[in-house]
């Protein structure tokens, strides 16, 4: 078996004094897309936190065979880990342009302007409101201006944390459309957080369940969701 | 009314030095979120170098530019050695850093040079231009360099990378982390900048206030105050508010009978006035922080 594109081995974290996280074991490979399920406050916005060092952790994360949990964020980000975080982690003064910018700061001058061509291939809208302060975009643009920024980067992979938040039913379909066009056309692997189980389990090859910091279960996507218990837990059916 | 126009004019002179100790504060405030209170002491301190370089010989542009360049080591360096390893540490400690900042410094000046009042030269001389005594050459000069120094600050904010970042790094710092800009050198970098702002702002003001260790003392409350005024938040009103403070400073001195004695206790007045009925400043936005 080739070595998981990302790993975490005992992985613990903590806010302050509090566990959040205990003991995970996770990996995925490259080219996949895994998704972390659970209920409000399980802990899976702090799974990905941790993986991107915003917070207090302890434990092995390895990268592309790299550890990695011994570096801050702007290290990992460079690696090609894009974090893509809860509330989309908009620069709402800023323009869609500079915020596009802004996703490809630690890449070379020359090719931005062929990448900001690339992200508007995905997201026409985008283009429209080029000049427009990013604060002043609909929920919806500001989802896809993160990921277009996420894109900037050229990542290897993505943390996509609830891609889905606050979005009306028909924009999260054709978000989850443009996603899994993301990864087969650009070849970036994907670490989906989602409260919305029966999506991100059509999505993706692989899923985790998380129960108050724990792994409670894991396997192929078809297996979980075929799975009686999650059913009826996550998926209301 | 010529008395009047001599005293706005006036004022934009001095109000420019103010600009700059105003716009040094702000980058400060945007990068740490604190007020430093040193500010002045290290542009007085900048200015002591450019007289140590004048005294060695060195031209007046030369030792201008060398010094600039030491001002941004200096305090890329102070946030490197003294900040960054308090950055979580309660406001109270910053405070206290400050404070020790600025008695370290003052003292330093004072060992190193002594206390005597020190004339410090102008590259722009001493006639009157515009007219009879309305504008000394050296006030024009100070309006000048205070005009491309912020022209310069725009552009490089505005259109360059690192100046992006650095927007960026203060605007939002986990998302500026998380396209890989290392914000705790932003940080450094903006206090370097504003280290050789404070420069450019105390040799301006040294050929008008002379050079001694206590030089900056007022002149910082008076930044306080632009920033203040303009909000601090946003470094164009920064700049504005040091603009409106120097000039509502010389145009004080109109008020029958106290005005020109209570020169500062007018500016601080402002201050008091702006903070009760817009307390994010004239350009500032309102933070809302979540608890």
């Amino acid at each position: 078996m080739s070595t998981p594109l990302l790993s975490a081995k005992n992985l613990r974290a903590f806010y302050g004094p509090t566990q959040i996280l205990y003991d995970l074991n996770f990996d995925m490979h490259t080219g996949g897309i895994t998704t972390l399920l659970g209920a409000n406050g399980a802990g899976k916005t702090t799974t990905l936190r941790a993986l991107s060092a915003m917070v207090r952790t302890s434990g092995e994360i390895r990268f592309d065979g790299k550890l990695i949990s011994n570096k801050e964020t702007a290290d990992i980000v460079r690696l090609g880990v894009a974090h893509v975080p809860e509330g989309r982690g908009t620069f709402v003064r800023q323009t869609v342009e500079e915020n596009l910018q802004l996703g490809g700061i630690t890449q070379p001058a020359s090719q931005i302007s062929a990448d900001v061509e690339r992200v508007f291939t995905y997201f026409p809208r985008l283009k429209e409101r080029f000049r427009q302060q990013a604060g002043t975009l609909s929920g919806g643009e500001q989802q896809m201006l993160a990921i277009g920024r996420a894109l900037m980067l050229r990542p290897k992979v993505m943390l996509l944390d609830e891609p889905s938040f606050g979005l009306a039913p028909l924009i999260v379909q054709e978000m989850f459309e443009i996603l899994r066009t993301l990864n087969k056309k650009e070849k970036v692997s994907m670490f989906l957080v989602e409260q919305n189980a029966s999506l991100a389990l059509e999505l993706a090859d692989h899923a985790y369940l998380l129960e108050t910091g724990r792994v409670v279960m894991s396997g192929p996507a078809k297996q979980l969701s075929a799975d009686e218990s999650i059913r009826r837990a996550y998926l209301g059916y | 009314m010529e008395q009047v126009v001599q005293q706005i004019i006036g004022g934009l002179a001095t109000g420019a030095i103010y600009a700059c100790i105003a716009l040094s504060i702000v980058m400060i405030y945007q990068a740490i979120d604190h007020l430093n209170f040193a500010q002045g002491e290290m542009a007085m301190f900048s200015t002591y170098i450019a007289w140590q370089l004048m005294q060695w010989g060195a031209p007046y542009w030369g030792a201008f530019f060398i010094t600039i360049a030491i001002s941004f080591v200096l305090g890329y360096v102070i946030e490197r050695t003294v900040f960054k390893p308090v950055h979580n540490a309660p406001v109270l400690s910053h405070i206290v850093i400050f404070i020790a900042l600025f008695a370290i410094i003052n003292s330093m000046a004072g060992f190193i040079w002594e206390f005597t009042i020190k004339p410090f030269p102008t590259p722009f001389g001493t006639k009157s231009v515009l007219g009879e005594g309305l504008l000394s050459a050296h006030g024009a000069g100070m309006i000048a360099v205070t005009g491309v120094m912020l022209g310069m600050l725009y552009l490089f904010f505005r259109y360059t990378r690192v100046g992006l970042a650095m927007r960026a790094a203060s605007a939002n710092p986990d998302s500026a982390r998380l396209v890989g800009i290392r914000v705790g050198f932003m940080n450094a970098l903006g206090w370097g900048m504003a280290a050789a702002i404070g420069a450019v702002a105390g040799m301006m003001i040294a050929p008008v206030v002379f050079l001694e260790p206590n030089m900056m003392v007022t002149i910082l409350l008076y930044g306080f105050a632009g920033a203040v005024v303009g909000g601090l938040t946003s470094p164009g009103g920064a700049v504005f508010g040091g603009f409106a403070v120097g000039v509502i400073e010389n145009l004080a001195s109109f008020v029958p009978h106290f005005g020109a004695e209570m020169k500062l206790s007018i500016a601080l007045a402002l201050i008091i006035l702006v903070l009760t009925l817009k307390p994010s400043g004239l350009f500032g936005r309102r933070i809302v922080s979540r608890v």
